[in-house]
């Protein structure tokens, strides 16, 4: 549990991290100022020391010195004839060791030094201060006076001493060393003065506390004036940050305070600059796109009046065309025919320029598509008929459901219909295929007729594009049907994709999501319809205008025409499987 | 053609601003057999109304002096007459504010005069049958023959459209009746017409006869497929 909860403060730590400017500036501060003071302050502690303890040798040196030259002073003012060494060894320590006692410092007195590697303090025979372990003097030491008229020498030592009590204490001192002659016996003896450096070391504890004091107080100054100088910097921009995210909400009136003339207010100045430019401009586009739906809306409006009356008045022409001569009988057919068409387009043309407009408004409901299958292929039956052709609707027993405006469904259906029945030849048969899972709903129309080169297919759902410019449009067409099924499947969110094998005919699928807004990601129906030329099967020739984001939006979408590569037709659908079914 | 059927083919009152779209309506209509009046003027419209006494009314919305929504509600205030809208918006908010204020139908222009004559004949025909026949549905007692509808001895008034639909579903009281059925027998029209029109009536309906019209009881939803009569 407690590896849980370390886990989980560690990602708030993490989290927290990455997150604040301040937290990183400051730390770093911190970091590289303890490191600096570290190193400074190691140098400092160093310098000290060394002097300190470079003073202390002098002084010591020299009361060595001094006394020992007192020492030799005696042995030569000591009567020739003494021959008791041991009797005039004491006699020259013990004063020493009195001495030694107030002054501070301990003696050894050591030998006779013959050069022959005795007399070592070791072996014993050796006078000292009371209580001085005579491990304190350093072999190295011992060994420099091993010869008679060694020099002078010192070195640093542990000066350790048994008290009466038992314990032993240690401390770190100096220990110098000279030679005499002891006249009694003419042999060398060597003097061992020990000087405790306790009081530098107290000196260099108490300048260590000092220290590590300044440096924590000053570590602790420098994070507050790091956290006061990151928070001046960062406040502006973190004020930035949230006006700036409040325009990207829309609120696009949101400036910042500018206080001051240095980088950060001209930086504001430029921020509020920007935002300006940004709100005319939307305020502009949005202006735009009300003015063109306002003008569609008149348009639509001053248009279908007149129009209306003269389709009245064509149809009363149209049918007393009986009564007329050939000529005007011609005439008002054509009149009638023609008026058909220009109703027509003006219809397509209002309907695309709301969607352009981003006017389009989507009514949903759950709608059965196997229902709108039937009921246009009932609607087109009578024109079917009369081109000769068979419609065929293969649909499951269970019903394929989508949430969508079951008007703007039955106009793509009706179009890909009807579409379908123009470009049939005589006595074909032409198949709308229904299916639908928990995801998504399809209406596939397969016709047989001539089909589409490569390229073609994305190019199909282009605004007036025809496959064959001389071609009759005998259903009536405006040359915008697909576009606006284009923009209806995508109002849902759905896709319109096109399949064509010149001679082999074309597939037009449509699939919609089950629910609006919810990603489509594969079909129920394949768009290689399974009756198509199995060598062709391996590199379909497929177009998929991408499909849109979220629907529902009312803003134009955007239409990318995964257009052909090199003699092949566009990529396939991302995730389309093209499935068995 | 039938000089009979001519004749009782009734009476119409065209409201519209347009003139010349106005005149030809009554062109057409003439040839078809109907007579008919012309009204410029939303003001004027519902004293033309009283004085004509029209079969049925073909009223478009745009109307300078009172809106068509206006002269709508004040003709419903007075008659149950037949009221087809004409407008050049389809959008649903305006046919349903249309349909709600009491028009019978809409036909957006522009329109084939065909589908406006079949649809204003549908309209104007009546089963003059008298099946003296009584029905119930809910609390509600229906006079068929008599075109009256009663709550205990109040009576209730609705719209020839409004009581023809709940007729129909009072007739057969365990019978779901999809949207396109309802358009085909009550509107009379065969062919796919909007079916936002049932939609609409069925909550006019609802909002006259029912006692809580959020949770109707006589005229009860039955989702994904249509209207039914409740229990009785």
């Amino acid at each position: 549990m407690f590896r849980a909860r370390g886990k989980v403060a560690l990602r708030h730590g993490w989290t927290f991290w990455r997150r604040s400017i301040q937290a990183r500036v400051v730390v770093t501060t911190v970091l590289l100022t303890v490191l600096a003071v570290g190193v400074v302050g190691w140098f400092l502690l160093q310098q000290t020391r060394q002097g300190l303890l470079e003073h202390r040798v002098s002084v010591v040196v020299a009361e060595a010195s001094s006394e020992v030259q007192d020492a030799r002073t005696r042995l030569g003012a000591a009567s020739g004839i003494d021959v008791d060494a041991s009797g005039q060894r004491r006699d020259l320590v013990e004063p020493i060791i009195q001495r030694g006692l107030t002054r501070g410092f301990e003696v050894l007195l050591a030998g006779p030094v013959t050069g022959a590697g005795d007399g070592r303090i070791a072996n014993g025979g050796a006078e000292f201060s009371p209580s001085l372990d005579i491990r304190s003097v350093p072999v190295r030491l011992e060994e420099h006076f091993a010869r008679p008229s060694a020099a002078t020498a010192w070195t640093y030592t542990s000066i350790r001493n048994r008290t009466s009590s038992g314990a032993e204490t240690s401390v770190p001192g100096v220990v110098v060393g000279s030679q005499v002659q002891l006249p009694a016996d003419g042999q060398t003896y060597t003097l061992y003065f020990l000087f405790p450096l306790e009081d530098e070391q107290d000196t260099l504890h108490l300048v260590v506390r000092a220290m590590l004091a300044a440096a924590a107080l000053l570590i602790l100054l420098i994070a507050a004036v790091a956290w006061l100088v990151a928070r001046q910097v960062v406040t502006p921009i973190r004020m930035a940050r949230r006006v700036a995210e409040r325009l990207a909400a829309g609120q696009l009136q949101e400036r910042l305070r500018v206080t001051g003339e240095d980088d950060l207010a001209r930086l504001a100045l430029s921020f509020n600059q920007m935002a300006s430019a940004l709100q005319t401009q939307i305020r502009q586009l949005e202006d735009l796109s009300r003015v063109q739906r306002r003008f569609t809306s008149d348009v639509s409006h001053e248009l279908r009046t007149p129009l209306t009356t003269v389709r009245m008045a064509s149809d009363v022409l149209h049918d007393a065309r009986g009564d007329f001569d050939p000529g005007t009988a011609r005439a008002a057919e054509l009149l009638q025919s023609e008026l058909d068409r220009f109703e027509g387009l003006l219809v397509d043309l209002l309907e695309i320029s709301r969607f352009d407009a981003g006017a389009a408004v989507l009514e949903t409901d759950d709608v059965n598509l196997v229902d709108v299958a039937h009921r246009e292929a009932e609607a087109a039956r009578p024109l079917a008929e009369q081109r000769g052709v068979r419609l065929v609707v293969v649909a499951p027993r269970h019903p394929c459901l989508a949430e969508a405006d079951v008007r703007r469904v039955e106009r793509i259906v009706r179009n890909l219909v009807a579409n379908a029945i123009d470009h049939a030849a005589e006595s074909e048969q032409i198949q709308v295929y229904v299916d639908g899972d928990d995801h998504s709903a399809a209406i596939a129309v397969r016709d047989h007729g001539v089909g589409l080169a490569p390229g073609e297919a994305a190019m199909v759902f282009n605004r007036f594009w025809r496959a064959d410019p001389a071609r009759a449009r005998s259903t009536g067409g405006t040359g915008l049907g697909l576009s606006i099924s284009l923009e209806d499947t995508h109002l849902h969110g759905g896709w319109l994709q096109a399949w064509g094998r010149p001679g082999e005919g074309a597939q037009f699928r449509l699939t919609l999501p089950r629910r609006v807004g919810a990603p489509l990601r594969r079909s129920p129906i394949p768009l290689v319809p399974a009756d198509a030329d199995p060598a062709e099967l391996a590199r379909p020739v497929v177009s998929s205008p991408a499909p849109a984001d979220a629907p529902g939006q009312q803003a134009d979408q955007p239409r990318d025409h995964a257009a052909g590569g090199p003699g092949d037709g566009a990529a396939g659908q991302p995730g389309d499987t093209g499935d068995s079914r | 053609m039938n000089t009979e059927s001519l004749s009782a083919k009734g009476r119409v009152l065209v409201v519209d601003d347009d003139a010349s779209l106005a005149e030809m309506l009554s062109i057409v209509l003439r040839q078809e057999g109907f007579e008919s009046a012309l009204v410029h003027r939303g003001d004027d419209a519902l004293e033309a109304f009283r004085e004509y006494k029209p079969d049925v009314v073909l009223l478009d919305l745009m109307l300078p002096g009172l809106d068509g929504i206006a002269v709508c509600k004040q003709i419903r205030q007075e008659s149950g007459v037949p009221i087809v809208m004409l407008t050049a918006k389809g959008d649903t908010v305006d046919v349903v504010v249309g349909l709600e204020s009491g028009a019978d139908d809409y036909v957006v222009k522009p329109f084939k005069p065909k589908e406006l004559v079949a649809r204003i004949r549908a309209r104007v025909r009546r089963f003059d049958a008298p099946e003296s026949e009584t029905l119930a549905i809910g609390d509600l007692t229906i006079d068929v023959a008599g075109h009256q509808v009663t709550r205990g001895t109040t009576p209730i008034n609705l719209t020839p459209l409004e009581f023809d639909l709940l007729v129909c579903l009072a007739r057969r009281p365990h019978q779901v009746f999809s949207r396109e059925v309802l358009l085909e027998q009550v509107w009379g029209y065969r062919h796919a017409a909007d079916t936002r029109l049932v939609n609409v009536h069925v909550q006019r309906l609802r909002s006259k006869v029912e006692h809580d019209p959020e949770s109707p009881e006589i005229v009860v939803t039955v989702r994904g497929v249509g209207y039914k009569a409740g229990p009785q």
